[in-house]
């Protein structure tokens, strides 16, 4: 077995034994990346096709414009990758992002609370709605699958209601700066809160108490309760974090439209899922890492914005998606079997 | 037929067995948990293939290719555990896969005339469209019965029929199998309850160590006689010795209960004590092994740690007193396969390891160097999934990961199962050292030599009580057996 696929199979696992040496988290981060093999490679040839037929794919305007893109996606997928690595599933990601942009914006438009108020509420109603989907999960022992899809169309139902159907915009210029201000030049500071997140959620899923626990849940639940891991508080815990990142990504979302749409991000689970799985991880749990996720996020992300720039219709851009999303995860599964 | 010879040298499950069963005959098999009496069946039943040796099926060489096949062939298996598809009907079941139809389109009047004759024939009371999710255990039996039948099956081989079957319901099967003999079917019939085989059976095989040491007409060999030919193996020498210090006591069980599986539970262990628990598959012995440790949540009684009771049904509540189980099934409940060798000892200690929430990968890299070596635990390194090491090496990274603890109780349930011959003696080593530094250990084991010679009483389990406690320097194989089955023998 080659070094390389080792790291990859666990790839957030000490795989290679480095006695007791401090890493610089950037070094980690790369050896992380190389450890993906698979998607990194496809996301550089996906890159290398699109410079070579559209000499506007490689500018630094449009691969920030992807960036901001991929953002709400890539965010809202870090959270569902615990998820998914617990041997879960979300499908109530897009409702969940709805209604707590929904949340934020009658906080602050109609109740005329202070922004950084609303922008807590909004948050905590994602962490209350992911805790939900927790205990439906654990104490009302439902699957997962059920569950969220009774979420999915709860938290869909509710924020019509609250809303009225209508949309919610004009927000102010401090708002809006979560994705109209860009640092160092070009990188808007919604990717640098996307790359924070990722940045601290492989700390935290590396690192953490939590984050071992949840692939062992993965792994092979009884074993972990058999071991007196606190499995069913772990697992609300890994929901109410999806739930929470649900309501960044909606928080981001609402500040790039300058508006907080009522049917906004339906369909976004079947995004971030692919996301999650394209970048290695199994449905079947215990196997995955956020770098993954992250590179999955951007082959999305990248391969529509190419088949834009290439004036390919959004009807062909679906199917392009479901055959990548065929391809990766049918060459990370031979890649495996190889083993 | 005649003349079925296998034989299955590498893993020694079945040593160059021979067997005839002739048409309307009842062949009985009989053996200790893992003589080979399940590979027997699965191997004629097609389940398994053998690597040597020849059946014959009415003279001619029978070799089947997966369970189907056996069955084309008129070879039908009841296991234990029922095979029917509970959300069906019971004509449905009995005629599973071949449901009379025309063009694609199933004939349910034929279905159920086909069913009923089947029913009458067998003396089965039993509508053809009930629901088997209702039936009763023997009923579905019954109907497992009819379902070997509607195939035409010549051989039933049946895996513990009676062990569900209440003293009237064998009464019926009985009468079944007789009515059956005499059309020419023969049985071959797997049991424990060595009282019932002489009513059923005609011939014979005692299966011991994957070798049948005996054959031979019921009529002539005594159930006494029979218990000795199940267990007369000498007490095998590699049983390394042991000086431990008996304590205090460290755990104690009282009134442990489980509705329809586990009666009444009571016993207690001493810090350094190794406490055997023989019993035959299915008496409860792992069971009661769940329970105590809270697995399986038990629905009343007692359990003490330390003279400090923990709160029952909760793995975690157990393991935080100090009482921590090795599971049977190491590779489902004692490992998570996938993951690295410093996982997998981590696994518990994740708050051991870690300092407000932070996991301290030093430490839990130091520990399981530490237990690697001290286990002698041979592994590539750290990073290896736990999924490529060999069996015995296995089962001590499952030891491993609850020595970080300092556990005043560990429950060991089958822990040499499946582990060749040096790994076992590695285990039994680990068992003695842990009494030795003053942990009371509980032994689930199915081998008797190895609860005899490694424990310092014995527990014998049956029909999820404890039937009774022997002291394991004086108890004899033949003893701890007979306490099993439910059968009184003087000590030989």
């Amino acid at each position: 077995m080659p070094p390389d696929e080792r790291v990859a199979a666990t790839a957030d696992s000490p795989a290679v034994e480095q006695a007791g040496s401090r890493h610089l988290v950037v070094l980690r981060l790369i050896r992380g990346l190389i450890a993906q093999g698979g998607p990194l490679l496809g996301l550089i040839l996906l890159g290398a096709v699109l410079t070579l037929l559209s000499d506007r794919f490689l500018t630094v305007a449009n691969l920030s414009n992807v960036a901001q893109q991929i953002a709400v996606i890539a965010i809202v997928a870090l959270g569902s990758t615990f998820v998914i690595i617990s041997g879960g599933i979300d499908l109530s990601v897009g409702s969940v992002l709805a209604l707590t942009a929904a949340v934020f914006a009658i906080a602050f438009q109609n109740l005329g609370l202070p922004l950084p108020v609303a922008v807590v509420l909004g948050l905590a109603s994602g962490t209350v709605l992911g805790t939900a989907n927790g205990l439906l999960i654990t104490a009302g022992r439902l699957p997962p699958f059920i569950a969220t899809l009774a979420m999915l169309s709860t938290a869909r139902g509710l924020t019509l209601v609250i809303t009225e159907g209508r949309p919610l915009s004009s927000f102010p210029d401090e708002f809006r700066l979560l994705t109209s201000a860009r640092l160092f030049g070009e990188v808007p500071v919604s990717v640098i809160l996307m790359l924070a997140l990722f940045l601290v959620g492989s700390l935290v899923i590396r690192h953490t108490v939590f984050g071992r626990a949840t692939y062992a849940i993965g792994g092979n639940e009884e074993v972990a309760r058999l071991s007196g891991v606190r499995v069913a508080r772990t697992k609300v815990a890994i929901y109410a974090l999806g739930g929470t990142l649900a309501a960044v990504g909606g928080l981001v979302l609402t500040s790039r439209l300058n508006s907080a749409q009522p049917i906004a991000a339906q369909g976004l689970e079947l995004d971030v899922i692919a996301a999650v799985v394209i970048g290695g991880a199994s449905l079947s749990g215990g196997q995955g890492s956020l770098v993954g996720t992250l590179l999955g996020a951007l082959i999305i992300g990248v391969l529509r914005n190419g088949l834009n720039l290439l004036n390919v219709s959004s009807f062909w851009q679906q199917v392009a998606v479901g055959v990548v999303i065929a391809l990766a995860v049918m060459t990370d599964t031979l890649r495996r079997r190889r083993r | 037929m005649s003349g079925v010879s296998k034989s299955f040298p590498g893993v020694r499950a079945l040593d160059a067995v021979d067997l005839e069963l002739e048409r309307g005959e009842v062949h009985v098999v009989v053996g200790e948990n893992g003589a080979g009496k399940s590979t027997l069946m699965k191997i004629l039943a097609g389940a398994y293939r053998a690597d040597a040796g020849e059946m014959l099926l009415d003279g001619r060489p029978y070799l089947p290719t997966d369970p189907e096949d056996g069955l084309r062939h008129g070879i039908s298996l009841i296991y234990q555990e029922d095979q029917l598809l509970p959300g069906m009907s019971v004509m449905e079941n009995v005629l599973l896969g071949r449901w009379p139809s025309r063009r694609g389109v199933v004939d349910w009047g034929d279905a159920r005339r086909q069913t009923s004759r089947l029913l009458s024939k067998l003396g089965i009371d039993l509508p053809p469209h009930a629901s088997v999710a209702d039936l009763g255990s023997a009923q579905k039996q019954m109907v497992e019965i009819a379902r070997a039948l509607s195939i035409d099956a010549r051989v039933i081989v049946m895996d513990e029929p009676t062990a569900s079957l209440s003293d009237r319901e064998i009464e019926r099967l009985f009468e079944i199998i007789g009515e059956l003999k005499r059309t020419g079917v023969g049985f071959l019939y797997v049991s424990h309850r060595l009282d019932e085989l002489h009513r059923v059976g005609d011939h014979v095989t005692v299966l011991r160590d994957g070798k049948a040491v005996f054959a031979g007409p019921l009529s002539s060999v005594a159930t006494e006689r029979l218990i000795g030919l199940i267990v007369g193996r000498p007490l095998d020498a590699y049983f390394p010795s042991r000086s431990a210090r008996v304590g205090e006591i460290a755990l104690r069980v009282q009134g442990v209960r489980r509705a329809g599986v586990l009666t009444d539970i009571t016993f207690d262990v001493r810090a350094g004590e190794v406490l055997g628990v023989a019993g035959l598959v299915g008496s409860g012995r792992t069971e009661m092994a769940r329970a105590v440790f809270g697995a399986d949540p038990p629905d009343g009684g007692l359990v003490e740690v330390g003279g400090r009771s923990i709160r029952l049904g909760s793995p975690r509540s157990s393991v935080d007193a100090g009482l921590v189980l090795v599971p049977e099934e190491r590779k489902t409940q004692g490992l998570v396969l996938p993951l690295p060798v410093v996982d997998n000892i981590a696994l518990p200690n994740l708050e051991i390891f870690g300092r407000g929430g932070w996991f301290d990968w030093r430490r839990a890299r130091r520990d399981a160097r530490h237990r690697i070596e001290s286990l002698q635990i041979r592994t590539p390194h750290l990073g290896t999934p736990v999924e490529s090491l060999s069996g015995g090496n296995q089962q001590k990274i499952v030891i491993a990961k609850w020595l970080a603890r300092d556990p005043r109780v560990v429950i060991f349930d089958e822990p040499t199962k499946g582990i060749d011959v040096g790994g076992k003696v590695e285990v039994y080593r680990v068992i003695n050292a842990l009494a030795e530094t003053g942990v009371a250990i509980v032994l689930i084991s199915s081998e008797l030599p190895e609860v005899l010679a490694l424990s310092d009483r014995v527990l014998v389990m049956r029909g999820g009580r404890i039937a009774g406690a022997l002291d394991a320097v004086t108890a004899t194989q033949e003893q701890v057996f007979a306490l099993a089955v439910g059968r009184h023998v003087d000590a030989a």
